[in-house]
């Protein structure tokens, strides 16, 4: 892709990150949330080590999973609502990369914030530092996948008025995959088993993902403009 | 042949003829599914054997399993009527995969209802986070997200359309669901019934299962075409091919 092609694919990603900043808490607010889930925790189930320890890898997956779907009610809308939407097939830029530039920034702006910080929400659930890296890790392949999945919902919805409170009931089944096979990583870990085929597994998800999902983002936009 | 057939299939898609189909069709099914569900309920209670280690209460598996199957051909159904729908626009496709949804909702229901029932006295414990059920419940959530995701939509056709790609999103997510919970130790036993190799269960327990599969199959297509006929007639209740066919005596129902 020469430069004049990729042009209009950098401006969408720094538009993008510019409002999130303009906005601050689209990045700051994802953060908070987790954060207050983890800090839950402890207070509904009781500060004993042995039990935080054994569920820390799940609940900071299922409260980064929690996280992620706060942004993503306004992913596509805003653009829809002004039409900056119908611009997308008038370019000629294929709207399946203009997706991908916005899920990547969505991404930046609220996933990364949450892998960064997430050592910090180990340690207030006690997790073992040496899984820690590992639990990053699946994060790191995990959440672009929440990424794509929630723009999928998220595109389907937009044509919707009360679309926000379907975003979880239409992701939870398409998650379903990635939050078994990152959290048994973990454990296998902490157990002691290889977890090599869960990595990989993990990362044949993200492929697969990163291939289809974006045509579906894109099919569902389109027939929302019709 | 060939084209007759296609032909049958674009004629499926004006309303008129649908209705009218539906209408023939839809008093056999029923027929055939009360003769068969009969013959299967009666050689099920009264005919098969009890298990010798489970006594009487196996008997809810002639429902259970035919649900289960009918929970997933469903979408199988409704996976063939959404890729109509996106490909060619067929109005009596979006309808007909929009009323299948709450119909496989309604059998992964009975699944795992009949299942908690059996599962009680066999497993001592209703639920289990086992590989089988946890597939039952994330399908039921996928069901569940169709119907509310087309429901969502003010504009009927849009929302059927929107909710088609939902369902082949789904049928690429639900294998890989089935294979990541599979991961998790197992309960449920393994299948008992072979197509392909034979089966472990005793002959004289599966004619019933046939019975019941086939009168759930029935039972499905006759619900099908019901709900689809109804949608039809509300969403065009102001158009005049509803106005001559009700005319012409065809509402008998």
């Amino acid at each position: 892709m020469n430069r004049s092609k990729a042009q209009p694919l950098i401006a969408l990603l720094l538009s993008d990150l510019k409002r999130a900043r303009r906005h601050g808490g689209q990045s700051l607010l994802p953060l908070v949330f987790l954060f207050s889930v983890v800090a839950m925790i402890p207070l509904g189930i009781g500060p004993g080590p042995n039990l935080l320890q054994a569920i820390a890898p799940g609940m900071i997956w299922v409260a980064a999973l929690l996280s992620g779907l706060l942004a993503l009610d306004g992913l596509f809308k805003s653009d829809f609502d002004d039409g900056t939407l119908e611009q997308w097939w008038v370019g000629d830029q294929p709207v399946i990369r203009l997706v991908l530039v916005r899920l990547g920034s969505h991404w930046l702006i609220t996933a990364l914030p949450v892998i960064v910080l997430t050592p910090v929400a180990a340690q207030m659930l006690y997790l073992p530092n040496a899984a820690l890296g590992l639990l990053m890790l699946t994060l790191l392949i995990g959440t672009p996948i929440l990424s794509l999945v929630g723009g999928l919902a998220s595109a389907l919805t937009l044509g919707t008025r009360q679309g926000g409170a379907l975003l979880g009931l239409l992701i939870f089944p398409l998650i379903v995959p990635v939050l078994i096979f990152s959290t048994g990583a973990v454990s296998a870990f902490l157990d002691g088993l290889p977890v090599r085929p869960y990595l990989l597994l993990l990362v044949a998800l993200l492929v697969l993902a990163l291939s289809l999902v974006p045509l579906a983002t894109a099919a569902a936009l389109r027939l929302n403009i019709e | 042949m060939w084209t007759q057939i296609k032909l049958a299939f674009h004629k499926l898609g004006s309303p008129l003829i649908f209705y009218r189909f539906a209408q023939t069709l839809i008093p056999w099914l029923w027929g055939l599914t009360l003769i068969t569900l009969a013959a299967g309920l009666y050689q099920a209670l009264f005919v098969v054997p009890p298990d010798y280690q489970q006594g009487d209460s196996y008997r809810i598996l002639y429902i259970h399993v035919p649900a289960a199957w009918q929970a997933m051909a469903t979408y199988i159904v409704m996976t063939i009527l959404a890729t109509i729908t996106l490909i060619w626009r067929i109005r009596t496709a979006e309808i007909m995969a929009m009323t299948a949804a709450p119909i496989g909702a309604a059998f992964t229901l009975i699944c795992l209802v009949t299942g908690a029932i059996w599962g009680r006295p066999m497993w001592g414990t209703y639920w289990a986070w086992d590989a089988r059920l946890t597939s039952m419940l994330v399908l039921l959530f996928v069901y569940l997200g169709i119907m509310g995701l087309y429901a969502a939509f003010d504009d009927r056709r849009q929302g059927a359309r929107i909710a088609s790609i939902l369902i082949l999103v789904g049928v690429v997510n639900i294998p890989i669901i089935h294979f990541s919970v599979e991961w998790w130790t197992t309960l449920h036993q393994g299948s008992t019934i072979n197509l392909f190799g034979p089966s472990t269960m005793d002959a004289s327990m599966l004619p019933p299962l046939i019975w019941m599969t086939v009168a759930v199959k029935l039972m499905f297509g006759a619900l099908l075409l019901q709900r689809a006929r109804n949608e039809l007639l509300d969403q065009d209740q102001r158009k005049k091919w509803v106005l001559e066919a009700l005319r012409m005596g065809g509402h008998d129902s």
